[in-house]
């Protein structure tokens, strides 16, 4: 049972390995009359379940080439296989949507094939900074889905909503606040620099990233949780045990939408802004296939699709989306993101996590 | 039947299949571990094969040492905290009717079908704010106001403790219900109050068996790493929390190798340790 837990229980967790097998049976006719076909590695769980059911199915009829969709984990362990298969020649998902870090680390050792622009012409649909390019300039990754973490609170328990990030350091929140554990997945470095730094340029230096613990040292009296899993403190949060604290935007809203009294709110710093790729392994030999399948991912429609139902933010640009503003804002907010610096987490990963754990355990 | 030794290699077959076992899935799992723990951290990637001592170097700092000696400290406390409300428990409980012995038998047994997560998330309900036990003294007028009592290092406690406690008690029981009452008869007879005789025959009686209560409730503690991260604050995390996180969350293998090494050398000293003090005290 703790490895259970240990695996990450998390909302784009794994809960899905079971329902592979499951949602492939249910089309297995449509298998083999395509003789195109293309492995795509999902998020297993809600992610997964909601791009068989809304996704892949349209893009079969609209192209002819079949998916079969394989729940990856989230975390480091799918890079970690792929990195392994690609070695011995195999691709064990041939496009696989991948985290910012993964992102980079793949890079590190070309896994990743260089995409071609010209077969991607809806690519430039897409708000720049979601094309992944290798330093060279060649394309590495096409921005998939993003979603946001944002300042959450209980409606009861604080009447006003909270405007800035700088709430987290109010001495009148002692002792309230619910946050991520980990520098590496709560971003709370970039959140500080912006908010008291001028920026998350502020954190391309030592002796910056140093400074930005030290503030962010001062919200620790304010810190009832430092969480892990995510359950614990969203079941907190609804109740008003902790009524305030990061969360992501896309569960607080659906959580609102049934009743519990929480709600989320973009701080006037912007949120912060996650997000995923299309990767294609250099192992696999379905080039043609996945530059069909990514532009076709990047397409608007689609897009205000994946807002509708999986509740994540788009990577095109706003102007060209049919989201209706109160859909938009479910999902995103015209407010400039924080855009976390995924580059210090490969390149400085120890020495982050060194100075993390120490500022808040020490 | 006189037990002969064994002569032919087939006389230790039926030691095989444990011994197997055993190199299956612990000597070989400990020697990767341990080979690991050497290996090179490459940032921003994996590791490479090699003989480095960074790992361990890291490790050794006062940091580390902090959180080190307080996951010795609380797995320690832990299992002085089970032996003491133990004992006195299950020597009632064998003093007590057959059928109430079973009743908490029973009880007792289903705590362990318990995982941690459940035991984890049941205390934090009884100690929040909102739902928690203080609601009940406010009702019965013992307190102003209802409080959190988690997250706190009494939280910690209660949560191992009560997790710890049925693996007490089976270790404790068939010592105690062998302890020939005649023993404490003839305290009794002699003058000795009930907890005089308790203290002065039934614990000395008993040393032998306390020694293994602690020792092994002290390791099945050392092991925790849930319990302090769901009720504490970040200065209860143990040195396991800080493991998973590296080899979970930073796929540094080669650190957290280094630290669970160290984890496991310290804990066998200290077990070594007190099988030795035990000892030596037998022989004065």
């Amino acid at each position: 049972m703790r490895d259970i837990l240990n695996a990450k229980l998390g909302r784009r967790g794994v809960l899905g390995a079971g329902l592979a097998g499951a949602s492939m049976l249910a089309m297995p006719s449509v298998l083999r009359a395509q003789d195109k076909s293309l492995k795509v590695g999902v998020y297993g769980g809600f992610f997964k379940d909601s791009f068989d059911k809304n996704i892949f199915p349209d893009f079969t009829k609209a192209t002819g080439i079949a998916i079969e969709s394989v729940a990856e984990p989230t975390g480091e362990a799918w890079l970690v296989q792929l990195e392994q298969a690609a070695k011995a020649g195999a691709a064990p998902a041939d496009v696989s949507m991948m985290s910012q870090v993964a992102m980079l680390k793949g890079q590190s050792t070309n896994l990743w094939a260089p995409l071609d622009a010209a077969k991607l012409p809806n690519s430039k649909n897409l708000i720049d900074h979601f094309v992944n390019k290798y330093p060279d300039g060649k394309i590495a990754g096409i921005g998939a889905v993003s979603w946001y973490i944002t300042l959450v609170t209980n409606t009861q328990v604080y009447k006003e909503a909270p405007t800035s990030w700088a709430a987290l350091w109010d001495k009148a929140n002692a002792d309230k606040l619910g946050l991520l554990a980990l520098v590496s997945n709560s971003f709370l470095l970039e959140v500080t620099a912006k908010t008291y730094l001028g920026g998350t340029k502020a954190l391309d230096t030592d002796e910056g990233i140093l400074k930005a613990l030290e503030k962010l040292a001062e919200v620790k009296p304010n810190v009832r949780l430092w969480y892990r899993d995510e359950a614990q403190f969203e079941q907190a949060l609804k109740s008003g045990e902790i009524p305030m604290g990061q969360y992501y935007h896309d569960v607080t809203g659906l959580a609102a939408s049934q009743g519990s009294p929480v709600r989320s709110t973009f701080p006037k710093e912007g949120g912060i802004q996650d997000s995923g790729c299309w990767a294609l392994s250099r192992a696999s030999k379905k080039t043609e296939e996945a530059h069909t399948f990514i532009n076709y991912m990047c397409q608007p429609a689609i897009q205000a699709t994946l807002s509708r139902k999986v509740g994540t933010s788009p990577t095109v640009k706003r102007d060209l989306l049919d989201l209706t503003a109160a859909e938009f804002a479910s999902v995103s907010s015209d407010i400039e993101p924080i855009i976390p610096r995924y580059d210090l987490y490969q390149t400085k990963s120890d020495f982050l996590n060194q100075k993390w754990t120490e500022m808040i355990a020490g | 039947m006189r037990r002969e030794p064994p002569q032919r290699l087939a006389d230790y077959g039926p030691l095989f299949f444990p011994a197997g076992m055993l190199t299956v899935f612990f000597v070989v799992p400990f020697a990767t571990m341990i080979a690991v723990s050497f290996f090179q951290r490459e940032q921003g990637g994996f590791y490479t094969p090699a003989f480095v001592f960074d790992n361990y170097a890291r490790f050794i700092s006062l940091f580390f040492g902090k959180v080190l000696g307080f996951s010795l400290f609380l797995a320690v406390a832990v299992a002085i905290a089970c032996v003491l409300i133990g004992i006195p428990f299950t020597y009632l409980l064998s003093r007590s009717a057959r059928k109430i012995q079973i009743v908490w038998l029973v009880v007792l047994l289903s705590i362990l079908s318990l995982s941690e997560v459940m035991i984890g998330f049941a205390w934090s309900t009884l100690f929040s704010r909102t739902a928690g036990i203080t609601n009940l003294f406010v009702w019965l007028g013992l307190m102003a106001q209802a409080q959190a009592l988690t997250p706190s290092f009494g939280a910690v406690m209660t949560a191992m403790t009560y997790q710890a406690f049925p693996y007490t008690v089976l270790v404790l029981y068939p010592a105690l219900v062998r302890l020939d009452p005649t023993l404490t008869e003839a305290a009794r007879t002699l003058g000795a109050s009930p907890v005089k005789a308790f203290f002065t025959v039934v614990v000395p009686a008993l040393r032998n068996t306390i020694l293994a209560t602690l020792i092994m409730v002290f390791i099945f503690a050392l092991g925790s790493y849930l319990l302090p991260q769901l009720l504490g604050r970040p200065q209860h995390w143990t040195l396991s929390v800080l493991i998973t996180d590296q080899a979970i969350y930073q796929s540094n293998m080669p650190f957290a190798a280094a630290m669970a090494v160290f984890l496991v050398l310290v804990s066998l000293a200290l077990v070594g340790l007190a099988l030795y003090a035990g000892q030596q005290r037998q022989a004065k």
